[in-house]
């Protein structure tokens, strides 16, 4: 598997690759922490969720949470990559005080799961197969606060011991349009598979982005580590910055130093952290307070079959079934949420194969437009997908016309209602009764013979009938209908 | 009348259950033998308070008929197990005056079975040592001296307090913990019985670690068969270690006296080494010569990478403990020395709170583990054990029951001989190849060397066979006969 090309960069020596690796660290969701019966919930007063366990008080042991390893191997399923059914935690040794134990529990050798794949959506409607190169667990750090004493750092255990995914990506990304395509998507699986919240802001999804440049088809260049990115817009503000950073000194005919850097938001740009010299020696060996990891086929096979449905397949049923575009099948899946809404709409509708695609425009345009307009997010949405489907019904059953259902939309953005009674109330349902229309129609052409002639000479213009009709109908005319008639009284 | 405190643990449980006397009585004995015996050094803390606190409650109880199995047994325990409430030190400064709210499931097993707890016993500093004078209190003397000398000798170590202790009657069994021997090493040179179970028999929860894979908790008692007793309470599985295993614990006092008829006793011939006291060749015969007599089958067998094991030992343990020694940073609990900066906090803090048998084996684990030399030596040394382990088990697949060999390679040396780490480490030639296989090895006293002192045999058993090392330990003892020191403190 080749990766994807990417953007090139020019620079004054001729176009430059970029090459990019992910290690994404993903909190996994679970009431307690990897190695202790503590608490995950974020937040609390400091040091309000701390065992014995995590305070690494003497002759504490470590115990497996089962649900973590459940979590984890669920994440490798949704990644399409190999479950390792042996698998070995060691210790990486280093004193910090983030860490009690002076050493946190990691996978090193063996991990839980190995290789597997994950699909991007490109601009252009292009994709890219970014490779995994494995997932492990590890026990998250606690948190230095150097803000509480003039004189002391303090440190808050809370979040000590809680279960980390390392997803390591191999190095497929080749720019930055890829690598927050590869973000989006890998937290969107997280999502479906209810393994990690995703929560960037509150840390539990982080990046540490390698960065490395070469000439197209060359060897690869030396790489820094961008550590600890919380954003997947500065990631890719930082990979572009970066990789011009280090085109800028290989054409001065410098050489890139392998470090760790720290990308800052506010100026746009990365700097030093540590060079390789500082690096620690982790002294990484298979910790003796646990057994290695070991679990049965069956038990995987148990798992994948209570796997829910992911984007990717979700993506191909919404197009397959209702006729949608890839583009907007794409557009729903990509949050868990959305999806969801579109699902509760559709089995709110009284005949979905003919209105499934009608429904997923009115989400994505009505809805999502008006929510993106507003700044607000489907979970607040002020029209409910119960609401939505008795709009969409009321179209397909040609109780309204398109154009008042948006007057519908907007009543029950504001208002609130039920559609169907809103409808019978202010009178808003569509005319079908042919009579009627005929009659308005015969009053329009007696009124304008000059247009009848125009219309029957040139068929385009009978538009400007339709238009006269549907203002004198207020709207409700069926404009299937008026068609109709106005053909067969003009003769066109 | 006896004094009680020279009676076995099995003689006071049957006293105490025919109400011959109440638990104060046989408790209050025991404090006032420690209180005269300070001089040995055995006892780090003494919880008088509470020692009688624990017996009128269990008094309580057998009066009603509801006493378990060890209901009124006063014991001592290592400091190395953390006792809630009461101070835990590991006998390391660093540690300071650490008071943990929990206990360790092995202390509270004894305590729900009625034992009362007299104190915190020495050791040496976080269990590393073999003479007990690494300890951050002091040397624990030995009760036994050299016949006509005064020359202080030590009791082995690290559970140098707890042999000490159980051989001068200051408790009836002790707890104790066995990384390379110091349950064994200890309670051979003073002549007491020692066992170190299968590892994974006992929870190693709320003791204090010093090399995870190997660490295992047993009793120090006066006979073999206290010793099936305190077993019984100590084991058992543990949630809370996942290294402990779920499987039933036997009446281990039921093996006491059962025949040994048939056995088939190992002979290592690599345990013959080259120098070799010429007494200490004689026990290991004479032992022999008893398990013969009682109906054994005595077979010279082979463990060929026996010569190994301390090599490799003196890898794989230091490793652990340099990394399970990382907790002790100064930030959370116990001594801290401050500093400029964190770096220096941890730098102060651990020089000081550290002594130098620990330092030194933090030194040998971080560098067998440091990049490069990762594959040289620990890798190296983990592939020796898996080799170890195999030896053994080629010799019980060949139908072997038990395997005996000499206990220690000498009787108790003088305090402060100054040996070098590398003859100290020596003291474990004979032990540290069961805990790299995890089996379960008892020390039985078998005999006395030119001066009086006393000597132990050792049996190696199969994996969760220690019934067998009973019936076989109680064949050598009922030989041997029991050894007291004569009282000179």
């Amino acid at each position: 598997m080749s990766a994807a090309s990417g953007k090139l960069i020019k620079g004054a020596t001729g176009d430059w690759e970029t090459v990019i690796g992910l290690e994404v660290h993903a909190q996994v969701t679970s009431n307690s922490k990897l190695f202790s019966g503590a608490s995950t919930e974020f937040g609390g007063n400091p040091n309000s969720h701390v065992s014995l366990v995590d305070a690494a008080m003497p002759g504490m042991l470590p115990v497996i949470n089962e649900e973590c390893v459940r979590q984890a191997v669920r994440t490798g399923l949704g990644l399409n990559a190999k479950i390792n059914r042996r698998s070995v935690f060691d210790r990486k040794n280093y004193f910090y005080p983030d860490s009690p134990q002076g050493y946190q529990i990691s996978q090193y050798k063996s991990p839980i799961v190995g290789e597997g794949e994950v699909v991007v959506e490109l601009g252009g409607g292009k994709t890219a197969t970014i490779g995994i190169e494995r997932l492990h667990l590890e026990q998250d750090a606690g948190k230095l606060l150097h803000d509480r004493s003039p004189s002391l750092s303090c440190v808050d255990l809370n979040r000590c011991g809680v279960a980390l995914m390392e997803i390591v990506s191999k190095p497929d990304i080749r720019d930055a349009e890829q690598a927050r395509a590869y973000v989006t998507k890998l937290r969107s699986i997280l999502r479906y598979l209810g393994t990690c919240d995703g929560d960037m802001e509150k840390g539990s999804l982080r990046a540490d982005v390698n960065v490395s440049v070469r000439k197209p088809g060359g060897p690869l260049g030396t790489r820094c580590e961008i550590k600890n990115m919380n954003s997947i817009s500065f990631i890719g503000d930082a990979i572009e910055y970066e990789a011009r950073r280090q085109i800028e000194i290989l054409e001065d005919g410098g050489a890139i130093d392998q470090e760790t850097r720290l990308y800052d938001p506010d100026k746009g740009e990365t700097r030093s952290m540590r060079s390789k010299e500082e690096a620690h020696d982790y002294r990484y060996f298979p910790d003796p307070d646990l057994l290695p990891l070991e679990f049965s086929e069956a038990w995987v096979a148990g798992i994948k079959a209570g796997l829910p449905e992911l984007p990717d397949q979700k993506k191909a049923r919404f197009i397959a079934d209702f006729g949608l575009s890839s583009y907007d099948a794409g557009v729903l899946v990509a949050e868990r949420e959305s999806a969801d809404f579109y699902e509760t709409v559709l089995a709110g509708l009284a005949d979905k194969s003919r209105d499934g695609k009608l429904a997923a425009n009115w989400v994505i345009n009505e809805l999502f437009g008006r929510l993106n307009r507003e700044g607000r997010d489907i979970t607040g949405a002020p029209v409910s997908a119960a609401q939505l489907s008795a709009i969409v019904d009321l179209i397909g059953e040609a109780t309204i016309s398109g154009k008042i259902a948006k007057d519908l939309f907007e009543i029950v953005w504001t208002e609130g209602g039920d559609p169907r009674a809103l409808v019978e109330a202010r009178g808003m349902k569509q005319v079908t009764d042919l009579g009627a229309i005929e009659k308005v129609v015969d009053e329009i052409i007696a009124a304008n013979p000059e247009k009848v002639a125009q219309a029957r000479a040139k068929p385009q213009l009978a538009g400007w009938f339709v238009g006269q009709v549907m203002k004198s109908s207020g709207g409700k005319a069926n404009p299937q209908a008026v068609n109709d008639i106005l053909k067969a009284k003009l003769g066109i | 009348m006896t004094l009680l405190t020279s009676l076995t643990l099995a003689e006071a449980r049957d006293g105490l259950a025919n109400k011959s006397f109440t638990s104060l009585e046989l408790t209050d004995a025991h404090l006032g033998a420690i209180e005269a015996a300070r001089t040995l050094n055995a006892f780090v803390l003494e919880t008088p308070d509470q020692a009688r606190a624990m017996a009128r409650a269990v008094d309580a109880k057998i009066a009603r008929g509801e006493g378990g199995p060890l209901a009124g047994i006063p014991l001592g325990i290592k400091d190395l197990f953390a006792t809630r409430d009461v101070r835990t030190t590991a006998c390391s400064k660093i540690l300071g005056n650490f008071v943990p709210p929990y206990e360790s499931t092995v202390t509270s097993q004894l305590w729900r079975d009625g034992a009362v707890m007299l104190g915190k016993l020495n050791n040496d500093e976080f269990a590393m040592g073999s003479s007990n004078e690494t300890s951050c209190f002091g040397p624990v003397v030995n009760p036994w001296r050299r016949e006509g000398a005064n020359t202080e000798l030590v009791p082995g170590g690290s559970s140098g307090g707890s042999a000490s202790a159980v051989a001068a009657m200051l408790c009836m069994g002790a707890t104790a913990t066995d990384t390379g021997g110091s349950i064994r090493q200890p309670a051979a040179l003073t002549g007491t019985v020692g066992i170190k179970p299968t590892y994974g028999r006992c929870s190693r929860w709320g003791i204090v670690a010093f090399a995870s894979s190997l660490d295992q908790a047993g009793p120090i008692a006066r006979t073999v068969r206290d010793s099936a007793i305190l077993m019984r309470s100590m084991a058992g599985h543990d949630p809370k270690d996942t290294t402990s295993v779920d499987r039933a614990v036997p009446d281990y006092e039921a093996a006491i006296g059962k025949s040994v008829k048939g056995m088939k006793i190992g002979v290592p011939r690599e345990y013959r080494l080259d120098g070799m006291p010429a007494e200490i060749e004689k026990l290991w015969a004479e032992g022999a010569a008893w398990l013969k007599a009682a109906g054994a089958e005595l077979v010279d067998v082979s463990l060929p990478h026996t010569k190994y094991a301390l090599p490799a030992y003196y890898i794989i343990a230091p490793a652990e403990a340099s990394s399970n020694l990382a907790r002790y940073d100064g930030v959370r609990y116990g001594l801290r020395v401050p500093g400029r900066s964190i770096g220096e906090l941890y730098e102060n803090t651990r020089a000081e709170g550290f002594g130098a048998e620990v330092r030194r084996r933090v030194m040998i684990g971080t560098y067998v583990l440091s990049a490069g030399y990762y594959d040289a030596y620990y890798l190296r040394a983990q592939k020796v054990r898996t080799l170890i382990k195999k030896d053994f088990e080629d010799c019980f697949a060949k139908g072997v029951h038990a395997i005996l060999t000499p206990a220690t390679p000498s009787a108790a040396f003088a305090v402060g001989a100054n040996l070098d780490p590398v003859e100290m480490y020596l003291n474990d030639i004979f032990t540290v190849t069961v805990n790299m296989a995890g089996l379960p090895g008892i020390a039985v006293p078998a005999g006395r060397d030119a001066q009086q002192l006393p000597l132990g045999l050792q049996l190696i058993g199969r994996p969760f066979d220690e019934e067998t090392l009973f019936s076989l330990g109680e064949v050598i003892e009922q030989a041997a006969g029991r050894f007291t020191p004569a009282r000179w403190w």
